[in-house]
């Protein structure tokens, strides 16, 4: 067990500590620093006290690692199509198998897609492992985290990536949980500390305010969801020719299983947000639900989706898919156009990471501004019909 | 029918705007932070009181965390919770998602028996969606995640599960873990009954030395992901007002569409 201790004699109350602790685990009474008991012994303090009056002391474990070779990413299928993330992860997933010297692998889970494999083949890698069995035909979490657990307690990989998405976070967590090894969700950023063979993780937390670095040293694999659309996507080069590996599942009976019943196609009118490259949202400055159509009309134009504030799906004037933001979806397009929203940091959190952020709103002091690429100080009522003739007759020519 | 529904205790969405950066040292200043239930949360804990006003249940709100943690467990009582379990130790202090989803777990065993466990999809402050699929592990449990509706039916519950673009109808026998999203309910405020019952209502505690718990699975050392650096993300471009006559900012806002090649 880590023990922290603050050294009375040394500390001042500066309250340094205080400003850097992510988890507010730190206060200073009567000019002398106390540790509560949210402090996860993260060392953040102890870096930035001037006076060296923080200890810390963190048992080191001694645990053998050196069996586990390779870097594995999980092939996401739905409906036998491979979903776009597997290609970011195979991006990412070989950088990390260079930095390592070692073999990168995919696994395929499904039933009926030898051909699939195959072409996955051309993507830069060296193993592809083909689990097919008729309970994999579709995501269920019991088969697929059965498949996965067993051949990681075969093969012994030191890194297994999967996909952020609704299926690769219901996996992921069980997987690891099973394998009593560490997992880090949503992550940005993915890298090696060489010689210690860690995978070091960087995913943004308290909703995008803070990004954080993780590793899991005593532990293997490491695992790691990474968000969809923030890793480049592979292309096919067919500079390796890999192999395929056939494995056949073992599937002991279950009687207590979650049955899929049927999946109902969504919104096909609207493009998937998180796919999407453009995406124009409205916000309460629209001042009522009819005026969507103006957002409507442009997402249209520019072939984008659209996207709401929370407060406009909270005044029920749009579906709550439409939501961006912290309690919605997190979306990276290449453009997004926020008309008549604030800006609160509720919503930002979701789009701030947009390539090119467009802000139209009448209030020059909206802090969507501050994140602006573009501002338009303009009434939307105005600046919007008029953007759009302009888009339309772009077009007609 | 036993529900037990597992909440967190976070920082305030609201006031996470209150979070601010010191330009000097590059870090966070967050306090005077509030705390919530997690948002998510609290629908799980409505979606239990729903099915206890229409089938009939005892609902068992579960935390863990420190002493403070109890404001929150009582608004679940005021909401209408029937009992409040906190577990809160020094040593569970540092625990990340593996060791909270087994500590969890071995509340719930302390617990006794239940025919459902309901979770918030994931918490606002650490996003991670792990504690549930996680504890459903360690209880060998099937799980359903992001449920935007449930209802059940002869001992067996049916959800429906919200996909990216899609949602599957699911069904599963009991006992059976669910996560939920926003979708399933609008929380209720508690009633000033509720409020005033909840008053006099003791908050069950237990600390490590009250469950049977594995002490290399709890806090630190049952953690294997250790958070090694913290900053704040980089700070967007600054960008540029157009200004102008309407029309005029219109033709210069394409302009720039195309040069990105947006358009």
């Amino acid at each position: 067990m880590a023990r922290i201790e603050i050294l009375l004699d040394r500390c001042n109350g500066c309250k340094k500590c205080v400003s850097v602790c992510p988890f507010s685990a730190i206060v200073v009474e009567n000019k002398k620093a106390r540790i509560l008991e949210g402090c996860t012994f993260c060392g953040a303090c102890v870096n930035v006290c001037p006076f060296g009056a923080i200890l810390l002391e963190k048992k080191e474990r001694e645990v053998d690692l050196s069996s586990y070779r390779g870097v594995w990413i999980f092939a996401e299928q739905r409906e036998g199509e491979v979903m776009p993330v597997t290609y970011e992860l195979l991006s990412v997933g070989r950088k990390l198998a260079d930095a390592l010297e070692v073999d990168l692998s995919a696994l395929l889970f499904g039933n009926n897609l030898r051909e699939k494999a195959e072409a996955m083949l051309d993507y830069d890698l060296n193993k592809i492992y083909l689990v097919e069995h008729p309970l994999l035909a579709h995501y269920r979490t019991g088969p697929y985290a059965q498949a996965m657990v067993d051949l990681a307690r075969q093969e012994r990989p030191e890194i297994i990536l999967i996909g952020a998405t609704s299926i690769g976070r219901d996996l992921a967590p069980r997987v690891a949980t099973r394998l009593r090894t560490g997992l880090t969700a949503d992550c940005t950023d993915l890298d090696i500390e060489k010689g210690k063979r860690n995978l070091i993780q960087t995913r943004p937390a308290l909703g995008g305010n803070i990004m954080a670095t993780i590793i899991s040293p005593h532990h293997r694999p490491q695992m790691a969801t990474v968000r969809p659309r923030v890793m480049k996507r592979a292309k096919p080069n067919g500079r390796l020719r890999g192999e395929i590996i056939e494995v056949k599942p073992n599937f002991a009976k279950e009687d207590r299983m979650v049955q899929v019943l049927r999946t109902i196609k969504e919104e096909n009118e609207v493009e998937d947000l998180q796919e999407a490259n453009i995406i124009v949202s409205g916000g309460r400055g629209l001042g009522k639900a009819e005026n969507f159509s103006l957002i409507r009309e442009l997402a249209r134009l520019l072939g984008g989706a659209v996207g709401a504030s929370r407060a406009v799906v909270d005044a029920g004037w749009i579906p709550s898919y439409h939501q961006v933001g912290q309690t919605g979806k997190t979306v990276q397009p290449k453009l997004y156009i926020a008309c008549g929203i604030s800006g609160a940091i509720q919503h930002q959190v979701g789009m701030r990471t947009s390539e090119v952020i467009v802000a139209i709103n009448k209030d020059p002091n909206a802090p969507i501004f501050n994140i602006a690429t573009y501002g338009i100080v303009e009434d939307l009522h105005k600046f919007l019909p008029i953007l759009i003739e302009k888009l339309e007759n772009e077009k007609g020519r | 029918m036993h529900i037990i529904v597992c909440i967190k205790e976070v920082p305030d969405t609201e006031e996470l705007s209150k979070v601010r950066i010191n330009s000097r040292t590059n870090t966070l200043i967050r306090e005077g932070v509030k705390s919530i239930i997690n948002p998510f949360d609290e629908n799980a804990i409505e979606e239990a009181l729903r099915l206890k006003e229409r089938y009939g249940a005892r609902v068992t709100v579960l935390s863990m965390g420190p002493p403070q943690v109890d404001r929150s467990l009582k608004k679940a009582l005021a909401m209408g919770a029937d009992e409040a379990v906190l577990l809160s130790d020094k040593s569970f202090a540092g625990s990340d998602t593996l060791a909270t989803s087994y500590t969890l777990a071995m509340g719930i065993k302390k617990i006794g028996t239940f025919d459902l466990i309901i979770l918030g999809k994931q918490a606002i402050d650490g996003d991670t969606a792990q504690v549930g699929p996680g504890l459903a592990e360690w209880l060998n449990l099937p799980q359903i995640t992001y449920a935007r509706r449930i209802e059940l039916d002869n001992g067996k519950i049916r959800a429906e599960r919200s996909l990216e673009d899609a949602f599957e109808v699911v069904e599963a026998p009991l006992p059976v873990l669910i996560t939920v999203t926003k979708e399933i309910n609008i929380p209720r405020y508690p009633s000033l009954r509720g409020l005033l019952k909840a008053k006099n209502e003791k908050i069950t505690v237990w600390t490590s030395k009250d469950l049977t718990l594995d002490k290399g699975r709890i806090g630190l050392d049952g953690s294997p992901t250790q958070v090694i650096k913290v900053f704040t993300p980089k700070p967007p471009k600054k960008g540029e007002i157009l200004s102008g006559e309407i029309s005029e900012i219109a033709d210069r806002l394409i302009l720039e569409m195309k040069k990105r090649k947006i358009i």
